[in-house]
């Protein structure tokens, strides 16, 4: 792997000098770095900034800070008996080790697991744009149905993201505060970035605002356990007099980031809490899907998800 | 406890090993220190399927020590095997094939200069794709090791009453052993060492020693511990060539560790297979017609003809009956063997096709195959010395809760789940293979047991001892075992499932005669009487059974129950013969559901490369596995009366999964891997 030096942060300011990159818990970027697909020449690690507690906010909600590891949000008393989804979230992605490294900034930046992204030998418009997306020819069993491009069909693989989407969490950077679903971009004509911050631009904690809905985070995977998600559901719901009155709607593994399905919380909305409301609110979310051969399963999927996922909350 | 013979067989003795392992002590090819100046080599890896390597440019400033490729490597003697000729010519055969090596003061730097290495390739169409309208398609002369390509009796035209015709697809596989083909390798003077992952020391050492011009004397393999092979370490690797010419060519000794992806091209994989069935019977359920095609594939470099359908050469009676097999030769990395090789495809798709006709004829899948047992092997036509495999099934029924199965699909439903239960059958051949022992009394009470097996962590090592405690009247505490160096007396290879029996037959030999002897050492070499003994109808049996359980919603499968009752001869060592059962059968639920190298033709590569994305069942998967066997004695076999049991696991496990999808869900998956998104639309 390509050598690099590295130095520990000092502050939460940000700022980083080309080719620098920031080190959290490392276990995409150090991957990465091995593979060839990331090269920089400068690590900064930001584990020891302080940024691992996770406290109250006014109002019932938390800050959770950018460094708190995933298996220490998953397992926090507060965060599983308020944020249920969040919890759930996280203990579907990784393994035990793996939690146990990652962080929530990291977790939020982590990279697509595209076969061709992750190979440095194959062309990528990711990780060597212009060279064009071999997925949508090759292998996209995996790859998005909503949101891509002509250049780029990756989805994002975190879980966490899916839940936090769904949570309506804020992102504080260094720089300002945003709603983590602003935080991801399209890739359009250009995949290479996957969200807006600047280079530099170092995210220090995640604000949840309060949640008075049950909610809940169902992923589907080839495997039980250590498996990217072939779909996966962040779902928060409240009923009155047989109604929806609120919900909120993720999906992962389905887009190139998280994708917070705004069409069908609006189709739900003072709707009969039926299977039937539920599967026409899907079915409007996922009327703008562009499926190709090998991936079209997941709009089924994710119609049976929506479903059987409001069905348990509401009942 | 004293001293009595015929006791530690049969016992469920603790690998001998095992603390070695667990404390860390054991150590494996790549961490052996070695006196002098160690370097790291990094394997390049063709990025196109097919072409030629013009040029291979180095950036001066790259800290390396050398860069070997066909333009400066050292000239090899020729060998049988064309993918041990590395670096010896421009031709690029498949993507992934070592094309250059980088040898840096560290690993991190050889793996640099690999990234950073400037190759110029002219690059060629390629086909890297098995298919049955293949124009080059052809019948192989033998299959695998030696087996008739195609097998004929009666008429397989003739139309039976009820029939099914059936196609099934099984993907490449690929062996993921957990530790990769690696090798440290020294020059002393003219003599070669190698540290080297491997399933056969000495033929390692034979077949490195003849590509460097070296007498056998010259060369010596120390394999203490392997950390798994399934088949892909049988031979040679190119890993060992690699390390030994880098070694020459620097002077440092040399450390070459495959990275993982390197194990999905370079040292052989389960060929992808596509095998049609075709099985009449009678409306009462007595087979008419067994007929076999099984097609695989091969690389350019070299033929490696699977022996899919010979397994179903063995398994029912049939008047009329036919295999065949064909073969393309693609632009794709050689197949090699992966544990079962033959039977474990092939199996599924025998297995699989016997539950479409026993649903096809309304009759349990059980009673088809009881109704279908021949009397003598349907093949050779002489009598098996043991088969029992309608005991496994019947036994393993009663274990495993057959009884009283609803033969409907789609009949039981738990909330989400639908819930089926499946069967198959399971076969591999018992085979044993020349080798020589030595046994010395150490005049300690002590005695040395020496050959040059290798222990893949299955127990060989283990088993051995007790063999020889029992020979030799005395305690297995008393039994020193020397294997997993090329230097001791010759062993055969740990495939076949053939380890045990070859190796404790001239175990057996060596400590009988130093006992009749009375002399202080004894060696026996088994060659003859392995040479006189009939080698048909010898097979191990089982039967495999597996409850699942598949998501309404989602088309997820999991595994519930998963049992397997066998017939395999004398077991030897309940503990490490359960561990080798449950192995097989766990592999094989990967087969039925997870794994898969999945193929970009464009590219001519599996793009799915680690263990991330290549997947095997995660400990989530498995819930119940649980093996048994029976008492089986058959004395034909060798002295121990045991039969291969490494292999059998993977046998007819995936097709029983397979058919318990079948009758939870009614859906017939026959592309495997199983996974969701061919389950989930016809839910």
């Amino acid at each position: 792997m390509k050598t690099f030096t590295y130095r520990t942060a000092t502050d939460t300011a940000g700022g980083l000098e080309p080719g620098a990159a920031f080190l959290a818990g490392g276990t995409n970027l150090v991957d990465l770095m091995k593979l060839g697909v990331a090269t920089p020449d400068v690590l900064v690690d930001v584990t020891r900034l302080g940024l691992d507690e996770v406290t109250s906010l006014e109002g019932g909600g938390l800050r959770i800070g950018a460094g708190v590891r995933n298996s220490d949000l998953a397992a926090h008393p507060a965060v599983r008996r308020d944020f249920p989804v969040l919890s759930q979230g996280l203990l579907a992605g990784a393994s035990g080790q793996l939690r146990n490294m990652a962080t929530t900034g990291g977790n939020l930046l982590q990279r697509t697991r595209c076969r061709y992204f992750m190979d440095a030998t194959k062309p990528c418009n990711k990780h060597a744009p212009g060279t064009g997306c071999p997925a949508r020819q090759g292998d996209h069993r995996n790859l998005a149905i909503l949101g891509g491009s002509e250049h780029c069909i990756a989805t994002h693989p975190s879980d966490m993201a899916v839940a936090l989407v769904a949570l309506d969490a804020v992102v504080n950077t260094s720089q300002r505060s945003l709603p983590v679903s602003d935080l991801y971009r399209l890739p359009g004509d250009d995949p290479s970035r996957d969200t807006i911050l600047d280079h530099g631009e170092l995210i220090t904690s995640v604000d949840l605002p309060a949640l008075a809905m049950p909610s809940t985070y169902r992923k589907v995977r080839d495997r039980a356990s250590y498996a990217f998600a072939v779909s996966s559901i962040a779902a928060a719901a409240k009923v009155a007099d047989g109604r929806v009155t609120d919900v909120r709607l993720a999906f992962g593994a389905v887009a190139p980031k998280p994708w917070r399905a705004l069409i069908a919380e609006e189709a739900l909305r003072g709707k009969p809490a039926t299977r039937e409301s539920f599967l026409a609110a899907a079915d409007a979310e996922l009327a703008a899907a562009e499926p190709l051969k090998d991936n079209a399963f997941k709009i089924p999927l994710v119609r049976n998800l929506v479903a059987s996922v409001l069905e348990g909350l509401t009942s | 406890m004293t001293a009595t013979a015929r006791r530690a067989v049969g016992q469920p003795l603790q690998r001998v090993e095992g603390p070695d392992k667990v404390t860390g002590a054991a150590k494996y090819a790549a961490e052996y220190q070695v006196d002098g100046d160690l370097a790291y080599a990094w394997v390049v890896q063709s990025p196109v399927a097919r072409g030629r390597l013009a040029d291979v440019q180095v950036d001066p400033l790259l800290d390396v020590i050398a860069v070997l490729w066909h333009g400066n490597a050292l000239p090899l003697e020729d060998s049988d095997d064309p993918e041990l000729a590395v670096l010896q010519s421009d031709r690029i055969s498949y993507r992934g094939q070592a094309v250059a090596l980088v040898v840096a003061r560290s690993l991190e730097a050889a793996r640099r200069g690999a990234q950073e290495l400037s190759l110029t390739i002219e690059k060629e169409p390629h086909d890297a794709v098995l298919r049955t309208d293949d124009p080059d398609l052809y019948t192989p002369d033998v299959v695998n090791p030696s087996f008739p390509s195609e097998t004929s009796a009666g008429d397989v035209s003739v139309e039976a009453p009820v029939a099914v015709d059936v196609t099934y697809t099984t993907p490449a596989l690929h062996n993921n052993p957990m530790e990769p083909h690696a090798t440290t390798a020294l020059w002393s003077g003219d003599d070669l060492i190698l540290y080297d992952s491997n399933q056969h020391p000495a033929g390692v050492a034979a077949t490195v020693g003849a590509l460097f011009g070296l007498e056998p004397d010259q060369v010596h393999v120390v394999t203490e511990h392997v950390g798994g092979g399934f088949g892909s370490k049988g031979t040679a690797r190119p890993n060992a060539v690699l390390a030994a010419m880098a070694a020459k060519v620097t002077g440092h000794p040399v450390k070459l560790a495959l990275p993982r992806r390197a194990l999905f091209s370079m040292v052989g994989h389960r060929t992808p297979t596509i095998q049609r069935v075709r099985l009449g019977a009678t409306a009462d359920g007595v087979l008419q017609v067994i007929d076999h095609e099984a097609y695989s594939q091969s690389s350019r470099l070299f033929e490696f003809a699977e022996q899919t359908a010979v397994a179903t050469r063995h398994m029912y009676a049939a008047p009329n009956r036919r295999t065949g097999h064909r073969l393309a030769r693609l632009d794709m990395p050689t197949p090699r063997w992966m544990r079962a090789p033959g039977e474990a495809p092939g199996m599924v798709a025998l297995e699989c096709a016997m539950d479409e006709l026993a649903v096809a004829l309304d009759m349990d899948p059980i009673e088809l195959r009881v109704r279908n047992e021949p009397t003598v092997d349907p093949d050779s036509g002489k009598p098996f010395t043991s088969r029992h495999y309608v005991e496994c099934l019947r036994q393993g029924a009663a274990r495993f809760g057959w009884e009283d199965r609803d033969l409907r699909p789609r009949q039981r439903r738990e909330g989400d789940w639908w819930i089926g239960t499946g069967v198959a059958g399971a076969t591999y051949p018992t085979m044993a293979q020349p080798s020589t022992a030595r046994v010395r009394d150490l005049g300690t009470q002590e005695f040395e047991v020496a050959i040059a097996a290798a222990d893949l962590g299955t127990g060989a090592r283990t088993i051995l001892t007790q063999i020889a405690a029992d020979e030799l009247g005395v305690p297995v505490e008393r039994v020193r075992l020397r294997i997993g160096d090329s230097t001791l007396p010759p062993a055969s290879v740990a495939g076949g499932s053939s380890g045990s029996a070859s190796w404790g037959w001239a175990v057996t030999g060596a400590c009988r005669a130093l006992r009749e002897t009375g002399k202080s050492e004894a060696v026996f070499d088994s060659s003859e009487l392995i040479a006189e003994q009939e080698k048909e109808g010898k097979h191990a049996f089982g039967a495999h059974f597996a409850e699942v359980r598949v998501d309404a919603v989602t088309g997820e499968v999991r595994v519930s129950r998963l049992f397997g009752m066998y017939a395999c001869g004398r077991i030897l060592n309940p503990r490490t013969a359960r561990s080798q059962f449950l192995g097989g059968m766990v592999m094989g639920m990967g087969m039925a559901l997870h794994e898969e190298g999945v193929l970009d033709p464009a590219m001519g590569d599996w793009v799915n490369h680690d263990l991330a994305e290549y997947h095997i069942p995660a400990h989530a998967d498995v819930e119940s596995v649980e093996a048994e066997w029976l008492d089986e004695q058959d004395t034909s076999l060798n002295p121990m009366g045991s039969k291969g049991i490494g292999e059998i696991g993977i046998v007819g496990s995936p097709a029983a999964i397979l058919n318990a999808i079948w009758h939870a869900t009614g859906v017939r998956v026959r592309d495997l891997p199983a996974r969701l998104d061919k389950i989930l639309p016809y839910l």
